[in-house]
């Protein structure tokens, strides 16, 4: 499904190299993780796969079922079925969560030459899945996460995962700021959403989250590098003894 | 009262200009305001309120021409809302007056003469003359002098319908005056609408006095004809808990400048004053002046003043607004924010925001902003899916919703943001 070869990355604006040669293959139906320290570039990666400004690719590809994602807009990457659930959703005053929600659904139909969803249709969709998410009317009705809570943001970013149906779906972080509970409904919703033909690509600290959701395959990312990779016991090992052993078995 | 410097020698619009007669109360206030006119002089790029955009063209012995806008079909806005309809062609009032509802008096200012009314005799160039006091505006008192017609309004009751002035524009040369004065009795409501470019160029005065307890709310949408210019003054008097709120919406028209002077004379009133404006100088000048005065002489009094302005392709924004706090007028609570949205670097938004206060116990703030779309919203809707222009034209209608926030009935927000979204997508397709 998504498949990243030899990805090297440096800031438009300064000559900081992020991303050294990121080699990644994430087959259908599979559920990947990478964790890895602070500033390793993890977040760098999922944006450059989302298409945000500011980076220049130097060297190697990322392709989604074959087409070159770093060749399209954003909302091409989109409506080809890219997700990136943002580590720091941003918020959009002026904007209701509501027509937020079914000008993305709506605009994604259209590139992909499907018909609108009518109004009603539109509401009956975004109600049964804010419920699963505990996400009330009032959220709804409110300017894209203005005054959400942290953990109401990343809520806000599952909920639109459901609504768009993508196939390849990046969470950064999406568990930082989640209590217990949110926690779980989070997981719920990804693992509602994992089938073969649907995958995962997910970014944590946190060995907690991925006993919520399984991985098939775990990396661990240092200095904008893949330095590990294993299954879903390297996460453990991170859990116990942190990055220094690992690092230092590379270096 | 500071007079702006006679800096036309011999201003030839006023040689064009002949007084109207319309009775007697009305031909003395006409004179006086003549009289006030020639004190004043034509302003110049000297004077402190017409330094960002000058006045020349509002000066002019004639208007420009003004090509009349194809609508293509496009029913005005207010189109879809039962209302009491006054319409005006090219600055004349034509048709008959509609069957008044209870509470609810209208006569022409043409007709004024000839009849016995006392209130509008009180309010014509009344509030004109007492609003050129410390800043002269020398249009408001050419428009006193010379207004062709207009209506005398007055509220004794509720008034459920919107009465509403419809502006059509014919004539790509003409030049019109329009002077409106309204009284709210005690207690009485009214919404005012006023809408279409009603001439080539165009110069407005309305005088609104609310008295105790009565509301008044206001909406306008200035004609989209690219042409067009207009000089527009709202005078306003507000007495004890009164409510006023007004709206403009301003697209298209080479230059606008909407002057509003708002004086609280009576304790706990409120004000709140609004206006979204976008234009594209791509489809020819556009220059948008939003003048405000706001004069707190009460106790307890609020006002609120929300102006927003989208520009691109060279199209200028102005502001200058004041909020002067009298001494004794305790509690006053003044809010005034006016922003500018530049979605190019070709575009300018030039600001005088201006706060002068004499009193103590007073909560006032101000704060004035232009920057550009914001990357990050951008960026994030289209990760979403939504193409980066409708993305942009959504972050646009984002910008400008606190202005039209501040406009009171849902179903006219509705039909001006189908207006706004229209406009953009009309934009977009080039
Ligand atoms: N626009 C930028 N300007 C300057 N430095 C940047 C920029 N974007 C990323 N960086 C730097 O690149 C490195 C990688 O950042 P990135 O956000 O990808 O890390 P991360 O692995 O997601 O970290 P975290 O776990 O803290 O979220 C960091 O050193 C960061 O400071
Ligand atoms: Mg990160």
């Amino acid at each position: 499904m998504l498949k990243i070869k030899g990805l090297k990355v440096k800031l438009e604006a300064e000559d900081k190299e992020i991303l050294k040669g990121v080699d990644l293959d994430v087959p259908a139906g599979a559920v990947h993780a990478i964790m890895g320290p602070n500033g390793s570039g993890k977040s760098t990666l999922s944006y450059v796969l989302a298409g945000r400004e500011g980076y220049e690719v130097t060297e190697g590809s990322a392709t989604l079922d074959g087409q070159d994602l770093l060749d399209m807009a954003p909302e091409e990457r989109a409506a080809a079925g890219l997700f990136l659930a943002f580590q720091y959703p941003v918020e959009i005053p002026g904007v209701g969560n509501m027509t937020f929600l079914r000008t993305a659904v709506n605009s994604q139909r259209k590139l992909r030459g499907e018909e609108e969803l009518s109004a009603a249709e539109f509401l009956k969709l975004v109600r049964a899945e804010a419920k699963k998410l505990r996400i009330d009317a009032d959220m709804l009705k409110r300017p894209v996460n203005v005054g959400f809570s942290g953990g109401e943001k990343k809520r806000n970013e599952i909920l639109q995962m459901a609504m768009l149906q993508p196939r390849m779906c990046i969470l950064d972080e999406t568990d930082s700021g989640l209590d217990v509970d949110a926690m779980k409904l989070v997981a719920e919703g990804v693992n509602g959403l994992r089938d073969a033909g649907r995958s995962f690509l997910v970014i944590t600290h946190y060995q907690r989250l991925l006993d919520h959701i399984k991985p098939d395959v775990v990396h661990i990312m240092a200095a904008g590098r893949i330095v590990r990779t294993g299954g879903p016991e390297l996460a453990l090992e991170v859990e116990h003894n942190g990055y220094a052993d690992i690092l230092s078995e590379v270096a | 009262m500071v007079t702006p410097a006679v800096s036309n020698p011999a201003p030839s619009l006023l040689d064009r200009l002949v007084l109207p007669t319309s009775g007697a109360w009305a031909n003395d206030a006409r004179r006086a305001a003549l009289a006030r006119f020639r004190d004043m002089g034509f302003p110049g790029r000297r004077d402190e309120y017409w330094r960002f955009a000058g006045g020349e063209d509002f000066a002019a012995p004639e208007p420009e021409e003004a090509p009349i806008l194809d609508m293509q079909g496009e029913a005005p806005v207010f189109s879809g809302l039962e209302r009491l309809k006054f319409s005006f062609r090219d600055g004349r009032f034509e048709g008959d007056l509609p069957a008044l509802p209870e509470g609810l008096e209208v006569s022409r200012l043409s007709d004024a003469g000839q009849q016995d009314l006392h209130w509008a005799r009180d309010l014509y160039g009344v509030l004109e003359a007492a609003g050129q006091s410390p800043v002269a505006r020398p249009f408001a008192a050419l428009n006193t002098a010379f207004a062709g017609d207009g209506l005398l309004i007055r509220v004794t009751g509720k008034v459920a319908l919107p009465l509403s002035l419809i502006y059509c524009h014919d004539d790509p040369r003409s030049d019109a005056m329009l002077h409106h004065v309204l009284r709210l009795e005690p207690g009485a409501e009214l919404t005012l609408l006023e809408n279409g470019p009603a001439a080539a160029r165009l110069n407005t005065v309305l005088e609104v006095d609310v008295a105790d307890g009565a509301r008044f709310h206001h909406v306008r949408a200035q004609g989209r004809d690219h042409g067009r210019r207009a000089i527009t003054h709202l005078f306003a008097r507000l007495a004890k808990e009164s409510v006023f709120k007004s709206f403009t919406l301003t697209v298209n028209g080479a230059h606008t400048r909407n002057e509003s002077v708002v004086e609280f004379t009576g304790d706990d009133a409120v004000a709140h004053l609004a206006g979204a404006a976008m234009g594209d100088g791509r489809m020819g000048d556009f220059t948008h002046d939003d003048t405000v005065f706001i004069t707190h002489g009460a106790e307890n009094c609020e006002s609120r003043q929300v102006y927003k302005k989208v520009l691109m392709n060279g199209a200028v924004g102005v502001f200058q607004g004041k909020i002067l706090v009298k001494e004794g007028a305790q509690k006053t609570d003044g809010y005034q924010k006016s922003q500018a949205l530049l979605l190019d670097e070709d575009s300018t938004f030039l600001a005088k925001p201006e706060l002068e206060i004499y009193a103590d116990d007073v909560a006032c703030s101000h704060g004035s902003t232009s920057g550009g779309i914001d990357e990050e919203a951008l960026f994030y809707l289209r990760s979403r899916g939504v193409p980066a222009a409708e993305a942009q034209d959504l972050l646009v209608l984002a910008f400008l919703s606190d202005a039209m926030e501040e406009i009171e009935d849902a179903a006219i927000i509705e039909d001006i943001t189908s207006r706004l979204e229209a406009w953009l997508a009309r934009r977009r397709a080039g």
